[in-house]
């Protein structure tokens, strides 16, 4: 490709530096400009609501890549600059404040938005939401400031983030309220049996949890948050409330450019979007699945794999993303670890210890595996993991048959294999 | 401080002096080596920092935890006697001279 055909790339989280870098294994020779909004070279996130929030640290033990990584692959780093507009028919971007890149091939790496509660005091100081390392820093601040003023600290939603942030702000010592609207905890991503073990786990460590609740405001006294009130009339008070309700992606750029969007910027298993000059790749984007149905994952392993199909697909190559989708989540002593998507599930069974908890919950339809969610229990997550990305399936008996050895299916299959 | 020689999948080798306490799979990302993805962050999480040890240091390194035991059985690459998570070794001056060797895929 000409040396002078430049790339940028908007967005310099996880999926963005996993663009760039993989242009340039691709053999990429342009310019390459990555635009970043936060004053940070890239950075890793999960952190910013589990060990880092408790421990603090310095923003370098955060990085992705160290400084000589950029010189060394030279990716021009525009950091504190957001991108305002696209302008696709003169290849341009335009940044906020009026200068102009020019672009030859585009990639959106533009992440996700914290959800925000539509509600009266949803605004005041100390309610605060978690996507980057200022708010991490604010969150971990505002925990230790209420806990110094015997103040508790609340947490809307009981999702991964809010639950992270839960057991963080223990961790520092926090009194913790956890308001859920559902009956239960991480429901739109884990069976009943799941989201007890961490019912029972949070309520062992001294987090307050509340199911049902319908935030219905933010209460302030002199300026700043005092209490969280629900639609029951319950008033929950609040030293600082921290919101963790979801993200939806951002894709406003995407949009106001043309580009098709649908809750997300749409692509492709190969991170293609609707313009063959732009690839998109991360939190911000949807993708189509051969079945028409649209997937919006939120992990790092997405950004990864996705950034690498972008960086293929701006250079005219096809690397569709195939793997198993996998998360994983650290509160308190559980790791918890999950592959597959458990969407449309019609049977769970458990396999080990619920109690302890160490125990894996597997997710069928109509007797095929989709998901493993793993408490403690890694050799199983890992298990799962290969069998998934080999479309391989335990029957529901042998995956709650504690002697069935599940690596034995792979074996099957490659003794089927080599005798064909 | 320690210097420890990683070997890129294709047999590029780059040594890069550690700071006693870092892991080795921090060091390599910083350096932005090839041959490792590391994507839980060294968290044990997701065994993509896979290295080969060379032979000869084996006996010298800690031995893998439970957790790490347990994330080797299942790499992407070939797993070995060998095969440790670079986010579970951690350099010290006694491991001056070390040698890693990263595998040609780890996910």
């Amino acid at each position: 490709m000409d040396s002078q055909v430049p790339i940028v790339i908007v967005g310099a989280g996880q999926a963005g530096m996993q663009i760039a870098e993989s242009l340039r294994q691709e053999g990429f020779g342009g310019t390459l400009t990555l635009c970043g909004e936060e004053p940070h070279p890239p950075y890793q996130r999960p952190p910013l609501s589990k060990k880092w929030l408790v421990d603090g640290g310095t923003t370098a033990s955060l990085a992705l890549r160290g400084p000589a990584v950029m010189e060394r692959l030279r990716i021009a780093l525009k950091l504190d600059s957001r991108v305002r507009a696209i302008d696709r028919n003169r290849r341009e971007v335009e940044l906020a404040d009026g200068s102009r890149l020019p672009y030859d091939r585009l990639a959106l790496a533009t992440g996700s938005l914290p959800r925000t509660l539509p509600i009266p005091g949803a605004s005041l100081p100390g309610v605060l939401a978690l996507r980057g390392i200022a708010d991490s820093l604010a969150i971990g601040a505002a925990i230790r400031r209420s806990t110094a003023e015997g103040r508790r600290v609340v947490v809307v939603g009981g999702g991964f983030i809010g639950l992270e942030v839960a057991a963080a702000a223990r961790k520092l010592g926090a009194e913790v309220t956890v308001l859920e609207g559902l009956p239960r905890l991480m429901s739109r991503v884990t069976a009943p049996v799941v989201s007890e073990s961490f019912a029972r786990l949070h309520g062992s460590h001294g987090v307050q949890l509340i199911f049902g609740a319908q935030v219905a405001e933010i209460v302030g006294y002199e300026g700043s948050v005092a209490a969280v009130r629900t639609k029951d009339g319950q008033e929950y008070p609040a030293g600082c409330v921290v919101v963790g309700i979801g993200v939806d992606p951002d894709d406003l750029l995407a949009r106001s450019a043309g580009l098709l969007c649908e809750r997300g910027i749409v692509v492709d298993d190969c991170a293609r979007t609707s313009d063959p000059m732009i690839a998109a790749a991360g939190d911000c984007t949807a993708r189509r699945l051969a079945d028409g149905e649209l997937v919006r994952l939120e992990s790092v392993q997405n950004a990864i794999e996705q950034g690498k199909s972008a960086a293929a697909a701006l250079m005219g190559r096809s690397r569709p993303f195939v793997a198993a989708p996998w998360f994983w989540s650290d509160q308190f002593e559980v790791k918890l670890q999950m592959v597959g998507l458990s969407r449309g599930y019609d049977q769970v069974v458990t396999r080990g210890d619920l109690d302890k908890p160490a125990y894996s919950a597997f997710y069928f339809r109509a007797g095929r595996l989709l998901a493993v969610d793993s408490l403690n229990r890694i050799s199983d997550h890992m298990q799962a993991k290969k069998l998934l990305d080999n479309g391989l399936s335990p029957t529901p008996e042998q995956a709650a048959d504690p002697q069935f050895e599940l690596p034995s299916l792979l074996k099957v299959r490659e003794a089927t294999a080599g005798g064909a | 401080m320690p210097r420890i020689t990683y070997v890129e999948p294709d047999g590029h080798a780059v040594t890069l002096k550690l700071e006693p306490g870092q892991t080795l799979m921090r060091a390599a990302m910083d350096a932005g080596l090839q041959g490792i993805e590391a994507q839980c962050g060294g968290n044990c999480n997701c065994a993509t920092c896979h290295c080969y040890v060379a032979p000869q240091w084996l006996d010298k390194l800690k031995p893998p935890s439970d957790d790490e035991q347990l994330m080797l059985t299942n790499v992407a690459a070939e797993r070995r006697p060998n095969s440790r998570l670079s986010c579970q070794l951690v350099a010290e001056d006694a491991l001056d001279g070390l040698i890693v060797r990263f595998p040609d895929r780890q996910s």
